[in-house]
């Protein structure tokens, strides 16, 4: 704004006219839910983390063993044929140092989010976790190797957080 | 270039998939369901390899229908369209369909996919988000649920037409029964006009089975070129015109008698399509059912007939399977379920089988052109049309 107009015509409203309500709005919250079917693909997916194994789909065309698996090869676009397990160790492919919530508010702790690539996936395969028991995030590179931490299968419930994280561990 | 008039391609159905529709699908994702429709869709059309032969994919879906936002993104690995050119109309899939044909008339594209469904049983709150269409100044405060908009546009059309209940109510019978016919129906039946009649008021004057229950389904359709079209496929559906309009969004200020926007998105299309007298060159139509009553005053906003002839036809069996103009042979929305955006579709299948002669029980004999109609439902005035033929 130029620095030359001391005065800009109108009237100014502070916040105690919005609470008086001199200053009229609707407001209004939605009442949106939903159930989202998994279907064969992630329902599949989610009964095996619930047996603390990860499972990826095949398809025998281009070779690929896709995680997270779908019913179909998005590269092929062909039916998958087959299904098989895949480790729960891989590598960070990158990483992020997360410091705030979706509302801006600082977080006690930091989170530290990560794309792992599995060990028996297709490379560039794999799953979107939180990393832990790391230390210093400063000391994660890209290309380390890391484990899955699971939940004790009485608390699975068939969900991606039934790992609780990645763990870094010796080569 | 000088002196030289490019002609515009024709454009062609050369593909139709559908999967449903059925009241729920808890066994497949919405992916796993569109997959399954393209599938369909692409073998259809010659056997035709999505991840080579198709130039655009347009996916038609409002985000608050899916429960997330940014629906182009989860959409193209199931149609084979992954790292290729695709976009998201948010609305009906006529208006995917209508935007697919303007793509191939610039003569840029040759093959255009158009895919639209329903996933309704994932939304626990359904009409909360119909209400959340209301306007939230003047109609949302109100509350009630907003079907009573549909209520308010009976009263009003039933008052300045003479259409009777009973002639409303007939719409269901006729629908329902012709449903039974089609295997992508979920709601067929062989029910009574007394039975229509008795069943719960739910918006005076409108009772509950005059009501479309929505259904999942989906439905992928593969367009083309003249050019590639004739190598496709020996039996393309032309498209022949295509009309679309929306009137104001305001309830207290819209015309509740004549569904405007019906009308001027028909003559759009019919002046493209060159029809002039629509009762005698359309041979069938396919019209938006989600009450019953809209059957008749869309049928009047289509120039089928006069205001307020719409009842009479229907009384007269005009609009059965066997009548002169046969309205809904697919059973209509009230009896394949209500396809919410993929509406649109569920009404250009049906003239694209009848059209092939692949509608089996149900099919219409001699049939060469079909009007296909659309509505987006409550609250909206939008609609949209196509003219759809099996002679070039």
């Amino acid at each position: 704004m130029s620095v030359k107009i001391k005065h800009f015509p109108g009237e100014e409203i502070e916040t105690k006219d919005f609470r008086e309500g001199k200053v009229l709005f609707e407001s209004f919250r939605p009442k949106a839910r939903y159930a989202w079917s998994a279907g064969i693909a992630i329902s599949r997916f989610l009964e095996e983390l619930k047996n603390g194994r990860i499972i990826a789909s095949t398809c025998s065309k281009c070779g690929r063993i896709m995680v997270p698996p779908r019913i179909y090869c998005e590269k092929c676009f062909k039916p998958t044929d087959g299904w098989t397990y895949v480790k729960d160790t891989g590598v960070i492919n990158t990483f992020s140092v997360s410091y705030i919530a979706s509302d801006a508010s600082r977080l006690k702790e930091p989170i530290v989010v990560a794309v792992i690539e599995l060990d028996g996936a297709s490379p560039g395969m794999g799953i979107v976790h939180l990393l832990g028991e790391y230390g210093d995030w400063r000391q994660l590179k890209i290309g380390m190797r890391v484990q899955a931490v699971w939940k004790p299968p009485e608390e699975r419930v068939g969900a991606i957080t039934d790992i609780k994280y990645f763990k870094p561990v010796k080569e | 270039m000088k002196g030289e008039e490019k002609t515009l391609s024709e454009v062609a159905i050369v593909g139709v998939g559908c999967v449903g529709f059925r009241p729920v699908t808890p066994e497949l994702s919405y992916k796993e369901l569109m997959f399954e429709a393209a599938v369909k869709a692409y073998e259809d059309a010659g056997g035709i390899n999505p991840r080579e032969d198709i130039d655009v994919f347009v996916t038609c879906a409002e985000d608050y229908l899916e429960g997330f936002s940014i629906f182009d993104e989860f959409v193209p690995d199931q149609l084979g369209a992954a790292l290729r050119p695709l976009f998201t109309v948010s609305g009906d899939g006529m208006l995917g369909l209508a935007t697919a044909y303007m793509l191939i008339k610039t003569g840029q594209f040759d093959t255009v996919v158009v895919e639209a469904h329903s996933k309704a049983s994932d939304i626990l709150t359904y009409m909360d988000i119909v209400q959340f269409g209301l306007d939230p100044i003047f109609n949302r405060p109100l509350g009630g649920h907003p079907y009573y908009i549909a209520g308010l546009e009976m009263t009003r059309y039933l008052y300045e037409t003479g259409t009777t209940e009973e002639q409303c109510a007939q719409v269901v019978v006729k629908n329902k029964r012709n449903a039974i016919l089609n295997p992508y129906a979920a709601y067929g039946a062989n029910i009574t006009l007394d039975q229509v009649m008795r069943s719960e008021k739910l918006f005076h004057p409108l009772k509950k089975l005059e009501i479309s229950v929505p259904a999942d389904g989906c439905i992928v359709m593969v367009l083309a070129s003249e050019k590639v079209a004739e190598k496709l496929t020996d039996k393309p559906v032309w498209v022949k015109g295509v009309g679309w309009c929306t009137e104001t969004p305001s309830l207290e200020t819209r015309d509740w008698t004549r569904a405007v926007y019906t009308r001027l998105a028909a003559e759009m299309a019919y002046k493209e399509a060159k029809i002039t007298n629509p009762w005698r060159d359309i041979d069938f139509a396919e019209i938006h059912d989600l009450f019953a009553y809209k059957e008749l005053q869309h049928m009047e906003a289509l120039k089928l007939c006069d205001y307020g002839e719409a009842g009479k036809l229907l009384e007269e069996g005009l609009t059965g399977l066997d009548g002169e103009l046969p309205v809904n042979p697919s059973g209509g929305l009230l009896g394949m379920g209500y396809g919410l955006e993929a509406s649109g579709l569920q009404k250009v299948l049906e003239v694209v089988l009848q059209l092939r002669g692949e509608a089996g029980a149900r099919q219409i004999d001699n049939a060469e052109v079909g009007l296909a109609h659309t509505w987006r439902g409550i609250p909206t005035a939008t609609g949209a049309v196509a003219i759809l033929s099996n002679v070039k």
